[in-house]
């Protein structure tokens, strides 16, 4: 990074942010949840009821003692028909508590605020609010905010960039819950010992910087920071770099450099939590994309099946070929819509036959545009071409572990090569240590 | 609404959108860009010039299209990349040339240095400069036979006389060099589409605005050779608008496949494409050494890029 460049590389994508305006509805309790009990980096959760018991909102179904989880909290009351194993959308088996709702949503016994008055007390709310990162990777929120070296840290950043196309999601929470908002971060800085705050924003959502603003004027710890709008703003990496200058050192964490990120939602909840004593078992979504009629933001409770989510948006407007979960830069594309909305879900997107259509591609023209468009500076045509040799020692010099799969150099490639994804198989032959 | 489930979705690595550019539509780009220096070839030369270059485009396509037949490959002249090439390799003719030797040219050209190395993107030498210099020391009388532009002929009855380069490389009739305003213009000796400054340099900008070549290249070429002509006591301006220059600079050495990966590594590239090229104007018993100086600079080019690497975000060690 030379003086010239005060940003880092990043690319242009269209906004497609169709429901700025859509202020959240909250949909109805669906006649049964699905709740996968691996919604976070880590260790996974074991049930803690059995087929046939009654549970009520808020309660604890899945935990465990392993200490990178979260556990995870039933969203309606109702009685749990199943627990059995089901494939999730990353390929891998998992175990699903199948609760049926009988409607009364009766909150669960010793639901109520948390005593919150010391570090240790705050982290321990922080955990049973079953929180993770809500911005995509799903990190344990209490694992996160406990570094080491938590007295070294003296900045703390709310994420609210959300520079994935479409999404909305967040916009909508900082404006309708900027009370909450503000709120958690002034808790989260007062117990973690934490001197200064940064909402980052980028200026495309003018209204929601303008009430931050308006919010935080007597409080100058903190500061919400307009960020310019491409993309990836919200990648932690380069969201930490806009807002201290500062970057990360391959194989370093966030608080080794003195900073923890958090997104919006997650701050949200954790105040919603302090607040009522309700863990996290709803989320809001945007539901968008040309194969939905009427795209909008829903507040849904965790584990709806998809197409359940859709049909309250009034149902596919064209027949979806595509649907993901996430914004279409870094989300997910799932096989099935009868999968249900997790703990990180921010979007479900939908889109027709034309839309699915992978370009067909061609060869490589040595073009340079993925090298000059990728945030961490890596070469990714290079790392292509050494891992099609399946050349380790390349791969390292090449840092191919620092992607971070945020898909500007797939987007940008003329020749319309899977850049990103090679490099993601890549990083996955280093960690088996070049294993053929 | 019905359910969707496997078999009625795609499934498929983010991300999900791509930008629309395409490796046609950069070559349709360069395409347009060298269209006004196409132009004035005709216009400075004549019709055979027009004539020439369709040759080289039209045999390049073919033999591209051929080759890919031939060895059983997926067809790849929609890409418009053996159109480029035949254009350019028709630029760097002169315009009385034989047609047949440029279609030996064109041959080389996609043939020997494009497609036996691999096809688009793996030739390590530029294919039009590669045959160019293939033709020089094959048939070194036809392509140094320069015609004359129309106006200079009506003036002195010659058909055929030395380049401006030339001139200066035999030091004996200073006296006849043509102004810079004529070489700017193009109405000089030459190659039939590197004489006209100007159409290369509207071409030049045109890329450079449209995103499809930095800027680092050719300013880094061009300027190199103004400051050594400069330091050599030399007419700077008639350096840079004389000979293949503005077409080396803007068109030749941009070539993706064989110049660097990183704007550093570009601006090496382009000095280094600077000096040879004024060491064999100055030094050399050629009268002109863009050629040469490219060729020799993509030969260096992987060489470049290793040296080149970026300092990654965070800072870690190569």
């Amino acid at each position: 990074m030379s003086i010239f460049n005060k940003h880092l590389p990043a690319i242009h994508v269209e906004h497609h942010k169709n429901t700025t305006d859509s202020a959240t509805v909250k949909m109805p309790v669906p006649d049964k949840v699905y709740l996968s009990m691996v919604q976070h980096i880590g260790a996974p959760c074991q049930p803690t009821v059995a087929v046939g018991d009654l549970v009520k909102v808020g309660q604890v179904i899945g935990d465990t003692d392993a200490f990178v989880s979260a556990p995870i909290h039933s969203s309606v009351s109702g009685k749990v028909t199943a627990i059995d194993k089901s494939l999730t959308m990353t390929g891998i088996w998992d175990t699903i508590v199948t609760i049926a709702a009988d409607k009364t949503q009766e909150v669960a016994e010793g639901i109520k605020p948390p005593v919150v008055e010391d570090k240790a007390s705050f982290l321990k709310a922080v955990r049973d609010s079953g929180l993770v990162g809500l911005g995509g990777a799903a990190f344990p929120t209490h694992v996160k905010f406990n570094p080491k070296n938590l007295e070294e840290v003296d900045t703390f950043i709310i994420n609210g960039a959300e520079c994935e196309p479409y999404i909305t999601a967040d916009y909508r929470t900082m404006m309708e819950d900027s009370e909450l908002l503000i709120n958690g971060l002034k808790n989260t800085l007062k117990y973690l010992g934490i001197k200064r705050g940064v909402i980052g924003i980028e200026s495309n959502k003018a209204p929601a910087i303008a009430k931050l603003r308006e919010m935080v004027k007597d409080d100058p710890e903190i500061e919400v920071l307009e960020l310019v709008p491409v993309y990836p703003q919200g990648a932690e990496r380069v969201l930490i770099y806009e807002a201290t200058g500062r970057s990360i050192p391959p194989g370093k964490l966030p608080a080794d450099i003195g900073v923890i990120v958090s997104n919006v939602s997650s701050i949200v909840a954790l105040q919603t939590f302090i607040e009522t004593g309700m863990p996290l078992i709803s989320k809001k979504i945007t539901v968008d994309g040309n194969a939905i009629r009427t795209p909008k933001n829903v507040e849904v409770l965790i584990g709806t099946p998809i197409y359940k989510l859709i049909n309250f948006c009034d149902g596919y407007k064209r027949v979806p070929k595509k649907i993901l979960m996430g914004g279409p830069m870094m989300g997910r594309a799932i096989y099935d819509d009868g999968m249900a909305v997790i703990k990180n879900n921010n979007a479900i997107l939908a889109f027709d036959e034309e839309f699915a259509t992978v370009p067909k591609e061609t060869a490589c023209i040595n073009c340079g545009r993925c090298t000059k468009a990728c945030p961490m500076m890596l070469m990714p045509t290079l790392i292509a071409k050494a891992y099609e040799c399946k050349d380790l020692p390349a791969l390292e010099k090449l840092h191919a572990t620092l992607c971070m799969e945020c898909g500007c150099c797939t987007y940008v490639c003329p020749a319309k090569k899977q850049l990103g994804f090679i490099n993601k198989m890549a990083k996955q032959f280093i960690m088996e240590g070049g294993k053929k | 609404m019905g359910r969707y489930m496997q078999g009625n979705l795609v499934v498929s690595p983010s991300p999900h959108v791509m930008d629309n550019i395409t490796t046609t539509g950069i070559m349709r780009d360069v395409l347009i860009a060298l269209a006004p220096a196409f132009v004035m070839s005709g216009v400075i030369f004549g019709s055979r010039a027009i004539l020439l270059t369709i040759t080289c485009i039209v045999s390049a396509v073919v033999f591209e299209w051929g080759f890919r037949i031939v060895t059983k490959k997926e067809q790849t002249i929609g890409d418009l990349s053996a159109a480029v090439t035949g254009i350019l390799l028709g630029f760097n003719l002169p315009s009385t040339l034989p047609y047949w030797m440029a279609v030996v040219g064109s041959f080389v050209a996609i043939v020997v240095v494009k497609q036996i190395f691999g096809g688009i993107g793996q030739n390590f030498a530029n294919p039009a400069i590669t045959a160019r210099i293939v033709l020089l020391v094959s048939f070194t009388t036809p392509m140094t036979t320069w015609s004359l532009p129309n106006r200079i002929i009506e003036a002195s009855d010659a058909v055929t006389g030395p380049t401006p380069l030339g001139i200066l490389s035999m030091g004996t009739d200073l006296g006849s060099l043509p102004s810079n305003m004529d070489l700017f213009l193009g109405y000089v000796g030459g190659s039939l589409g590197e004489t006209s400054a100007i159409a290369l340099l509207i071409g030049g900008i045109y890329l450079i605005l449209r995103k499809v070549i930095e800027p680092s290249i050719p300013v880094a070429f061009i300027g190199t050779v103004f400051v050594f002509a400069l330091l050599a006591g030399q007419d700077p301006f008639f350096h840079i608008f004389a000979g293949g220059v503005m077409l080396g600079a803007f068109f030749m050495a941009t070539d993706y496949s064989t110049s660097p990966l990183t704007t550093p590594g570009k601006i090496v590239f382009g000095i280094g494409c600077g000096v040879l090229t004024m060491v064999i104007r100055l030094f050399g018993s050629y009268p002109e050494g863009v050629s040469y100086a490219i060729l020799l600079m993509n030969i260096l080019t992987p060489h470049i890029d290793n040296m080149s690497r970026r300092k990654i975000y965070g800072g870690g060690k190569k």
